[in-house]
């Protein structure tokens, strides 16, 4: 079956070029760190300067859950980009340096290297972010007391954000030279963020235009909203029924009172399955 | 010679219509990248286990004509035929093997992997692949090197390897696109000698080259392309048909000797002197004459002309050049 033999093809690439031993070892720095940092974080008093008194458990629980987003974060959007670099040379790189001339002259399918491409970075990422962002959970929950509310949901959310990426990339490389491919969902990864920011501070202020800056881009790209999926799941219930009594955290790009819509959800699946669609189209029509 | 204008109308005829199912044929194929050119109008046969020399000059065309009949380009007009399947019949690939002009694998993966991975893309079962792999390997001299990663290997190396790939699966009909571009003159002998293999096997090549000398050797028919337009098409005997002539080396040459030759339309070129299209039951008469009237005859060679006078006569009769960026 040619779409198993690209996927495995693809996981022996990540493999013989290094790639996965290079992000074991920098997650692993990533996880030690971290965990040392926050030790150190958390162990500071609160209170003002000349008041400062030992945290309450509840002042511990959100400081903890608010550097864990900050920290996934971060992790999410090295996943994003990360697949997207790692999409971007996929089909781009094979045509441009002739590799991919003699494997399509064999009697498979265009939408096979494009699907097996796919499925094989789905499965790398998906991989990475389980083992990494779990190996982060279970070492702050040892070290800290604290985890995500519901990590799984978390893992999901930062891998289907970095699928949209992955899809974007991919379908662009079968077209597009692989920097430009990398670079254009780079930048449409950065405005569709700043957009979410955007639409948060017009929900903040009731201003309807504003905040449709905000509903259209998480349409275009839907990176933004499945990033406040995963944060959903990584607050505590105590900082997100705090967070619905003000209006002013709905500007804040690290806060989410509400998980996004079933509908949401759905349209980003489809958003990836017309993406990847159109990819294969655009390949299936491409002069090698 | 057999002219592209001549050769259309014969292939067209009874020559298409006695060989149903022909290794290869097109009609009036051609492809247009925007404004450019890169391959109009090709008609040709190539019959079953014919070894068929596609020449003509870099930009001629005939990677683009290659990539066509592969099914890797959509042609802009015209239609094709490979083994007796419209081009690009995903299915008649399994029958096929093919060496691009780019060749290039994956240099993370051993040789004998490369291999495997093309045995499992074109199917071929499982039990056979170890025979199919080993006899690749050790067909084009990489039977020592097969454990070695490709990013190891030099280019003539890496060529080899493509040159394997292609012959996997014993396949009815194989595309060499400049097979030797990278080889040395061993490395081009071996090529040679692998292609004569295949010929013996029944298999049909269609060898893309602009290496006269390569072609002349080893093919059957050639085609002459330059800017996308087939000059001329035939037997190699076809294609040198032009100029049977033959050459002198004498001494002793006094004015009667230089009337005779003179006569003959001989061309002075140092040493010999050559008689163009003098036929062969000519020769004695001439030579005898010489004798008679006191020349002294060291030497009588057919001089034939080489694919390589015709086709750089070929091309200066159409504007020859690399103008055309389409390769």
């Amino acid at each position: 079956m040619p779409v198993l033999t690209i996927l495995l093809l693809s996981l022996r690439e990540a493999s013989r070029r290094k790639l996965l031993i290079a992000i074991a070892i920098l997650t692993a720095v990533a996880v030690i760190l971290s965990a040392w940092g926050f030790q150190h974080l958390l162990q500071i008093p609160c209170g003002s300067p000349g008041r400062r008194h030992p945290c309450s458990p509840l002042d511990n629980k959100i400081e903890a859950a608010t550097l864990l987003v900050l920290l996934m974060f971060m992790f999410s959007f090295i996943l994003a980009l990360g697949a997207a670099f790692l999409a971007a040379p996929a089909i781009a790189g094979e045509v441009e340096s002739g590799v991919a001339l003699s494997m399509l002259a064999r009697p498979i399918r265009r939408g096979d290297l494009v699907l097996g491409k796919w499925l094989g970075l789905v499965v790398l990422i998906f991989v990475y972010a389980a083992l990494a962002a779990g190996l982060e959970f279970v070492v702050e929950r040892l070290l800290i007391g604290y985890t995500a509310t519901n990590s799984l949901f978390v893992i999901l959310f930062l891998v289907a954000e970095a699928m949209i990426t992955l899809t974007l990339s991919l379908a662009l490389s079968t077209r597009l030279p692989a920097m430009t491919s990398g670079i254009i969902a780079l930048v449409l990864f950065g405005m569709v963020w700043m957009g979410g920011v955007t639409g948060g501070v017009g929900a903040a202020l009731h201003n309807r235009t504003i905040q449709d800056v905000g509903t259209v881009s998480s349409l275009v790209l839907p990176t933004d909203g499945l990033w406040r999926g995963a944060v959903y799941n990584l607050e505590p219930a105590a900082l997100i029924s705090i967070g619905q009594s003000s209006g002013e955290a709905r500007a804040n790009p690290f806060f989410v009172s509400q998980p996004p819509a079933t509908a949401y959800l759905f349209w980003a699946a489809i958003w990836v399955t017309g993406v990847l669609s159109i990819g294969v189209w655009s390949f299936n029509r491409r002069e090698l | 010679m057999v002219s592209a204008e001549e050769t259309k109308v014969v292939l067209t005829g009874e020559e298409a219509l006695d060989a149903p199912s022909p290794a290869i044929h097109t009609q009036d194929l051609a492809k247009r990248y925007g404004r450019t050119i890169a391959l109009t109008g090709l008609t040709m046969t190539v019959g079953r286990g014919e070894i068929f020399g596609f020449l003509g000059p870099n930009g001629a065309g005939k990677t683009t004509a290659v990539k066509l009949l592969v099914g890797l380009i959509h042609p802009t007009a015209g239609q094709g035929w490979v083994l007796g399947k419209p081009l690009g019949d995903r299915e008649t690939r399994r029958r096929i093997g093919y060496l691009p002009e780019l060749f290039r694998y994956q240099d993370w993966l051993s040789g004998r992997e490369v291999l495997d991975l093309h045995c499992d893309l074109a199917g071929i079962p499982r039990e056979q692949r170890r025979n199919e792999i080993d006899s690749a390997l050790a067909t084009v001299g990489l039977g020592r090197r097969g454990e070695d990663r490709v990013g190891t290997y030099s280019k003539g190396m890496q060529q080899r390897l493509g040159l394997g790939v292609a012959l996997l699966g014993n396949p009815e009909l194989v595309f060499l696109d400049e097979p030797t571009s990278a080889l040395d003159p061993v490395g081009r002998h071996d090529v040679r000698e692998i292609i004569r293999g295949l010929k013996e096997r029944g298999t049909t090549v269609f060898l893309n080259s602009h290496l006269l000398n390569e072609v002349e050797q080893v093919c059957d028919r050639v085609a002459v392309i330059n800017r996308g337009g087939v000059l001329a098409i035939g037997t190699l005997d076809e294609i040198r048909v032009g100029e049977a002539s033959v050459r002198l080396r004498l001494t002793r040459v006094g004015p009667p000797a230089e009337e005779i030759l003179r006569r003959a339309g001989a061309r002075d070129e140092g040493e010999w002197q050559v008689i163009p299209n003098l036929s062969d039951d000519a020769v004695p008469d001439l030579v005898a004459r010489l004798v008679a009237v006191g020349a002294a005859i060291h030497a009588v060679e057919p001089a034939r002309s080489t694919l390589e006078d015709e086709f750089l006569h070929l091309l200066g009769g159409r504007d020859a050049g690399p103008d055309n960026p389409a390769a």
